[in-house]
């Protein structure tokens, strides 16, 4: 078999990573130009470094539409943290308690959970307006995090994760004499450590990128998270201040992106092996 | 599915389930009970007066041409931006699993996109489509071709789709690149031994080795531009011109919580659950497959 450079599959690859490294740099590079430049249609491909203030800027004064940038995005990772970490451990819980307990009504209470794959917010958007506001929860943090914590795919995927615990590992935690807490912390966690890490990369792309939700429930310029700030920014015909709006889109990407990158490798296996 | 219990007692298990149940009682199963009751009744204008009307919002809704009109659009969107995103991510994904030099940065690359939000992703394209400030546009307008999505309908779709598909690319690429890996190098060896090269090969072995991966993904690909596109067609077009990209989400966002028509929304609502409710069932009992065999 020949062994040179296969010409083709970089050429194919270079543009597939140009597709979505381009409108980057374009972004960048419009970020620190003049807004009325932009405004005109004048974009340079060349970034000017002397308009890098714009980060400050936005991160302290925002721009047109919305508040300041660090504010909301403090608020967007309060958000992906809190409905992460609330997701995995209400999880982890129920499936402990479905996998390893008999308990009456163990099935009715799987298959409720189960239901709820069916039932996306948009499916329901305005009765759950009106739950949200019979529990007072219109504009404020619980009301943001707390109705997105409940989760049928981690919990069929921890289930599945803990059904898989071969049998002798199981039997051995019990002749050691191991109660539910013990056996929780010291066997099944370790063992499901993989998939956390990786339900943690899923779920807090998941929770940052949220639109329709937080647009629904918070309503107070004060809840804006960085996604919804952005739109609001774009959303101001009359007078967007372009740069400002490229140097947000950025960091609003960074996060995210970061986190992706960081944990690629559990990301990525735990994608493809549990559900989506 | 089932193993052996091995702690007894129902107080524990009962409190270990019970958060997880209460979210979904409350902030799933009452709202969507609520949708299937309030899709049988109707409001009058001040909503003082509620009165039990049967199946009449359905049949008013489907006797809408604009809605049915919706539901077509809806579907022929979905395709488009299932297919366009999934045949990009194949091809990329046919290039990345190769031998070559560097492949890790590529893969890397690639990946990345996953992050991207909806609604971030149609503010990146705003400096290429926007009909002011788009350098796409000004080509375009150079070239002589009249560009601005803002105004004429099936631009408005086109850029809708593409961004659509864009951001889907990487999720795609994810699960194709681990789809081949999976593929077992005796087979692809057994292949070329008798003759089946590039294309061919690609055809005849690959490709029908994928389909379960394939199929998976339309599934999912086509829940994702159902509902997770909101966020971009809220950010590029509302929905408009007109109702040029109005999906059936945008719609039940707009009659919903813009021009509160209770009993419509609702109805509308009850027919998206029956929508998920299939595309679930099927995906189901295509994941049950897999496992078995």
């Amino acid at each position: 078999m020949k062994r040179g450079t296969d010409w083709v599959a970089h050429a194919v690859l270079c543009l597939g990573v140009a597709l979505f490294a381009l409108p980057l740099w374009l972004v960048f590079a419009a970020s620190t130009q003049e807004s009325g430049a932009i405004a005109r249609g004048n974009v340079s491909l060349i970034p000017d470094p002397a308009g890098l203030g714009v980060y400050a800027q936005v991160l302290t004064e925002g721009a047109p539409g919305a508040g300041p940038v660090w504010r909301m995005m403090l608020l967007s990772f309060a958000m992906a943290l809190g409905i992460t970490i609330g997701k995995i451990i209400i999880s982890v819980l129920s499936a402990y308690a479905v996998a390893f307990f008999r308990f009456p009504f163990r099935m009715v209470a799987f298959w409720t959970i189960f239901i709820t794959l069916m039932l996306p917010v948009e499916v329901r958007i305005i009765p759950t307006y009106a739950v949200m506001a019979g529990f007072g929860l219109i504009n404020s943090f619980t009301g943001l995090v707390l109705p997105l914590i409940a989760s049928a795919t981690a919990t069929l995927l921890f289930r599945q994760v803990f059904l898989s615990i071969p049998d002798e590992l199981v039997e051995a935690a019990r002749m050691d004499g191991a109660g539910p807490w013990r056996f929780l912390r010291d066997i099944l966690l370790p063992v499901s450590a993989a998939n956390i890490a990786a339900l943690f990369v899923i779920l807090f792309v998941y929770g940052w990128n949220q639109y329709l939700w937080p647009l629904l429930v918070a309503t107070d310029p004060k809840l804006d998270t960085i996604v919804i700030g952005i739109v609001k920014m774009i959303g101001t015909e009359t007078a967007t201040e372009w740069n400002r709006v490229m140097a947000t889109a950025l960091l609003a990407l960074l996060p995210p992106v970061a986190v992706v990158l960081l944990m690629q490798r559990w990301f990525v296996k735990g994608l493809t092996e549990g559900d989506k | 599915m089932e193993r052996r219990t091995i702690f007894s007692g129902w107080a524990l298990p009962a409190a270990l389930v019970l958060p997880q149940l209460l979210l979904t009682f409350f902030f799933f199963l009452w709202p969507a009970g609520q949708a299937l009751f309030y899709s049988l009744q109707r409001q009058d204008a001040f909503g003082i007066r509620t009165e039990f009307v049967g199946l009449e919002n359905f049949s008013e809704l489907f006797a809408d041409p604009l809605y049915v009109e919706t539901i077509w659009r809806t579907i022929i969107f979905c395709a488009l931006v299932a297919f366009i995103s999934m045949a990009l991510a194949l091809l990329l994904a046919v290039f990345a699993d190769r031998e070559i030099r560097g492949r890790g940065v590529y893969r890397t690359l690639l990946i990345w996109p996953y992050a991207i939000a909806p609604a971030v992703a149609a503010v990146l394209w705003l400096l290429l489509v926007h009909p002011q400030i788009g350098l796409i546009s000004g080509m375009l307008n150079a070239m002589g071709i009249a560009w601005d999505y803002k105004l004429n309908s099936a631009q408005a779709f086109t850029v809708v789709v593409l961004v659509s598909a864009w951001k889907q690319v990487s999720y795609n690429f994810i699960f194709f690149l681990a789809g081949l890996q999976s593929i077992p190098k005796s087979v692809m060896e057994a292949a070329r031994m008798d003759g089946a090269k590039g294309w061919r090969q690609f055809r005849t072995i690959v490709f029908p080795l994928l389909a379960p991966t394939t199929f998976f993904l339309i599934v999912v690909n086509m829940v994702y531009a159902a509902f997770d596109t909101f966020g971009t067609i809220e950010a590029l077009t509302r929905g408009g011109p007109g109702k040029a990209t109005e999906t059936l989400v945008v719609k039940v966002y707009r009659d919903g919580i813009v021009n509160l028509d209770l009993g419509s929304s609702s109805a509308q609502s009850v027919v998206l659950m029956l929508g998920v409710i299939a595309l679930t069932a099927v995906q189901f009992r295509y994941l049950g497959r897999r496992r078995d065999s």
